[in-house]
């Protein structure tokens, strides 16, 4: 059996009456550079407050070297923190800011002394000693809150989004320096940041968040190359995203044409979701080279490659990245390998709304009321609704909808955008449209009647 | 024309040399002048030979100072368990602990004063003490409990994430980062009573006079000459006061309503 | 958990010994007594007595009211108006001029009142002023002023400098700029300056009695000092009293709802 060094069961937490963290588990190897990585809200800050110990878990255990800790003040924890906007005290200089933690532990001053000396030679700040923290650079005070917790040798360093205040040359600066440093210490690092190239180029294993769940926990290329869904493929790099069929074992078809491709045991005919890398997407200028072909449509230099969009002769719109510049018009042939066909299993292939039947022609669900058919299920049953994602009507303004929410992701799938609007008390409405949204947009939600079909929920 | 927008600050800054400016120095001059109009330094003297005014003041001072600890050993706890968000998350406490501010001193003084005749309590320098910290007590907890509120939380975190605990905490981090609120109650609390007059005379029964009152009496029978010199004194005493004070003050009365 | 009833329990036993004296003039507002602390039953007759002017010098106490109020409302209306234009042209200086501005408008604040009220007293004097409502104004509107300046200090450094440009840009002449654009988003620092002017100006003692002059002006706070050290307070003073107190709890409660509700709103 293999000893982990931080090891989380089954941790759950809420604020309030909003559960933020659904059943983590997290097991982290010492030495391990561990990345916690999702947008603003996922829950990742949680989780290393969590483990720091400034927050308590509602349900779980937090392992360190086997022993739980979660009844553990973080003052008895040997971890230390990085926090986000550093917390340096302002009163005191760089020095005594690094020495805090020793000082209460009483260390000699002798070995205190040293051991500044040496952490700010590892972060290469001498001579910074007596500096007031406010004089100090972004990049310097990033530097002394790295020493000022380094210097205690914690078993575990957790850095909560230690890069995000910094510029960018200065990030990418501190991204290797970083890396550097972990490799010489051999301090197990726990990252929290929602930068995936960052998550990227630092970590050994990356945990992909969305809304307080693991999406997938892989090394960086795991990551990038085999997302287990369109969160995650959508999250890390750029890619495109499509609808498809799986036909039969090595077979899938999408953008209304057939492929080749590696993947087996989804069953004949299976709704599937297909990523396509746009480095893989293979463009010949002779398009009898190519499976199919298409247009160019945009094409723009973005420094080591050009970025190029596409439209398949039957109608879908494909990101490309191409070393080679093309002119807009051109009619080019395009190819994909079998192997960079990366097929997920879809996660839903409709909405189903938990609803009550308030009438023979009304619903109450989302937090709104939704005419439907008429039904004869009683008044006050509780029923699923069920409503294809291209059936939803998303409106400008939150009055005009039976229901009302707020636009939280957009997935471009080639000739459609599939949306996820969350309502007020977050219940997902997932909506196929060719109108074009913004993230954060308020929006309204309406159904036809027709649309809605009702299914009576049994009780057993 | 056109008027740079920095020239609007040009009226505020003629009437600030009409009417504080102007007058201090004309505080200097009258206490530098008897009462012909020549120069003399017979006004300052006269005080430092005057054993009365002497006490007078070193009582003053000492009344001020300790009005000022009392203020703060009962406040600072008061800001801090308002500023926790362990034991207090409403407003409303806070706003109860101002709110006599917007109470007329005179009255709330004297009120303090009839409360202890019905007692039964001898009105002295205890009931003093007590009138004065009364009355002050909130301008030392409101200044303190608005930096206390501002501290940025991750500090407390970081330190106990480096191994404080929680008395730790407070002894090294909070405490220090709030010694402009301190410095900024002390100052609201110590300006004032070393300075006033009606209220020690309400609550000592005019027993006790403080060196506000000599001034006042001074001006009043028009002997100007030297209550400007008295008033003098008392600004250099604010002079030296201030000294402490930088800019603390201003950022902890930030928001008084 | 005890660490929290202990807590608690000192912050309220402070607030009970704050508003003792507060409740006591408020309960002997409803008896007859002369004597604050004797209490001869229960009667509304010093309310009555109040506003019906029957009692001897009533006159006076309502004038002295009425006063306190005029003299509130002038001097924050002025110390408003020359705060905040202050205030602009303070934040555009820089440098030295900026240094000096700041120092000169924190001295009311740092001065003990004592200090403002005899330098004002001998400005008058050696301007050969006679002293009255105006001068006392005048030496309300100098402590109030600063304050005001403070209260729309941070509004200006909060709003987009370009603001003003883009005013002038769109064809705004300067004065229009101010009304139309500067103004309002300053208000809520300029209301706030005001408020804190007028209950300054309303709790102020010390400034007054030196520059109200020989020519009899009360305000409450002179009317109170007099009526104390001639022996007795006015027994009418209770429920005025009661009644302003009353008048504060309720605007606060108001303010501090109406604020909390508009933060809710923004989360």
């Amino acid at each position: 059996m293999e000893n982990y060094i931080i090891d989380l069961q089954h941790l759950s937490k809420s604020f309030g009456d909003k559960k933020v963290l659904h059943d983590i588990n997290i097991k982290v190897r010492k030495g391990e550079f561990v990345t916690l990585l999702g947008p603003s809200g996922c829950g990742k800050t949680t989780i290393l407050r969590l483990i720091a110990g400034f927050l308590a878990p509602d349900e779980g255990k937090i392992l360190l070297d086997g022993k739980d800790i979660v009844e553990l003040p973080p003052y008895q924890r040997p971890l230390n923190t990085v926090f986000q906007r550093y917390a340096l005290f302002p009163h005191l200089d760089v020095y005594d800011n690094i020495a805090f933690g020793l000082k209460l532990k009483n260390v000699p001053q002798k070995d205190i002394d040293a051991k500044v000396r040496k952490v700010l030679r590892l972060v290469n700040m001498e001579d910074y000693e007596e500096r007031d923290v406010d004089s100090l650079s972004g990049g310097q005070q990033q530097r002394v809150a790295i020493a000022r917790a380094l210097v205690n040798q914690p078993k575990v360093l957790l850095l909560d989004e230690p890069l995000a205040a910094l510029d960018l040359k200065m990030r990418k600066d501190m991204q290797i320096e970083l890396k550097e440093m972990h490799e010489k210490l051999g301090i197990t690092f726990i990252y929290v940041t929602h930068d995936q190239e960052e998550a990227l180029t630092l970590s050994d294993t990356i945990v992909v968040l969305n809304e307080g769940r693991i999406q997938q926990i892989g090394t960086p290329a795991d990551i990038y190359n085999e997302p287990v869904n369109s969160f995650v493929a959508d999250f890390i790099g750029d890619s495109n995203i499509l609808d498809g069929t799986m036909v039969c074992d090595r077979r899938v078809r999408f953008i209304d044409e057939e492929f080749n491709c590696v993947d087996e045991g989804f069953g004949e005919n299976t709704p599937v979701e297909v990523v396509v890398r746009p480095e893989d997407v293979n463009i010949k200028k002779d398009i009898q080279k190519g499976l199919f072909f298409g247009t160019i449509t945009s094409c723009t230099f973005k420094g080591v490659y050009y970025q190029l969009f596409l439209n398949t002769d039957k109608g879908y719109e494909l990101m490309a990245h191409d070393y080679r510049k093309f002119e807009v018009g051109d009619l080019v042939g395009i190819n994909i390998l079998p192997e960079n066909i990366q097929v997920m299993k879809k996660e839903r292939t409709c909405n189903a709304f938990d609803a009550t039947v308030l009438d023979s022609t009304h619903l109450e669900m989302l937090d709104g009321e939704f005419e439907c058919l008429p039904t004869e299920i009683a008044p006050g049953t509780k029923v699923r609704a069920e409503v294809a994602f291209d059936k939803i009507d998303i409106l400008d303004h939150q009055e005009e909808g039976s229901a009302a929410g707020q636009v939280y992701s957009i997935i471009y799938k080639g000739d459609h955008y599939h949306l996820t609007v969350l309502t007020d008390k977050r219940k997902h409405i997932y909506v196929n449209t060719n109108d074009v949204w913004d993230k954060r947009d308020l929006v309204g939600v309406r159904i036809e009647p027709k649309d809605i079909k009702i299914v009576e929920i049994n009780e057993d | 024309m056109k008027i740079k927008r920095s020239g609007w600050s040009l009226p505020y800054f003629i009437f600030l040399l009409l009417f504080v400016a102007l007058p201090l120095v004309l505080i200097a001059v009258y206490a530098l002048q008897d009462s012909s109009g020549r120069f003399t330094l017979d006004n300052i003297g006269r005080f430092f030979s005057d054993s009365d005014a002497l006490s007078t003041f070193a009582l003053s001072l000492e009344v001020a100072v300790e009005n000022t600890l009392i203020c703060l050993l009962l406040g600072y706890p008061a800001a801090w368990i308002l500023a926790n968000r362990k034991y207090n998350r409403s407003t409303v406490t806070i706003i109860l602990f101002i709110l006599p501010m917007w109470i007329n001193a005179l009255m709330r003084t004297l009120a303090t004063a009839e409360l202890f005749n019905m007692l039964g309590v001898e009105l002295g320098k205890g009931t003093l003490l007590y009138g004065m910290a009364y009355d002050y007590l909130p301008f030392m907890v409101y200044p303190i409990y608005n930096i206390l509120q501002k501290i940025d939380p991750s500090y407390a975190e970081a330190a106990e994430d480096l191994g404080a605990t929680p008395s730790k905490v407070f002894l090294k981090v909070t405490l220090p980062l709030s010694m402009p609120g301190v410095i900024s109650g002390v100052m609201m609390v110590f300006m004032p009573t070393v300075s006033t007059f009606a209220i020690s005379e309400f609550l000592t029964n005019s027993k006790i006079k403080l060196f506000g009152t000599i001034i006042q009496e001074n001006i009043n029978s028009s002997m100007w000459n030297y209550g400007a010199a008295l008033s003098l004194i008392m600004l250099v005493i604010i002079g030296i006061t201030s000294l402490f004070d930088n800019k603390s003050s201003a950022a902890a009365q930030e928001g008084v309503i | 958990m005890t660490k929290k009833i202990l807590a608690k329990a000192y912050v309220w036993v402070l607030l009970l010994l704050l508003y003792a004296p507060l409740l006591f003039i408020a309960i002997f507002s409803f008896t007859e007594s002369r004597v604050l602390g004797n209490w001869t039953g229960f009667s509304v007759k010093l309310y009555e007595n109040l506003f019906c002017a029957k009692m001897q010098g009533s006159s006076t106490l309502l004038s002295a009211v009425e006063n306190t109020l005029l003299i509130a409302v002038i001097a924050a209306m002025l110390a408003t108006i020359l705060g905040t234009v202050a205030a602009i042209g303070i934040f555009n200086l820089k440098g030295r001029k900026r240094q000096t501005m700041n120092l000169l408008n924190s001295i009311p604040m740092v001065n003990p009142d004592i200090i403002t009220g005899v330098s004002l007293f001998l400005l008058f004097v050696f301007l050969h002023i006679s002293q009255g409502f105006v001068t006392v104004i005048l030496a309300h509107v100098t402590f109030c002023t600063p304050y005001v300046v403070l209260s729309v200090m941070p509004r200006l450094s909060q709003m987009n400098p370009n603001i003003y440009e883009a005013a002038l840009d769109l064809g705004a002449t300067p004065a229009q700029a101010l009304r139309k654009v500067m103004v309002p988003n300053l208000r809520p620092g300029m209301v706030s300056g005001f408020i804190l002017s007028f209950t300054m100006s309303l709790d102020d003692f010390v400034v007054t009695f030196f520059t109200r002059g020989t020519i009899g002006l009360d305000t409450l706070s002179t009317y109170i000092y007099t009526d104390a050290r001639k022996g007795g307070l006015t027994p009418e003073l209770r429920p005025l009293m009661t009644l302003i107190f009353l008048i504060i709890l309720i605007l606060l409660i108001v303010i501090n709802v109406r604020q909390t509700k508009t933060q809710k709103k923004k989360v």
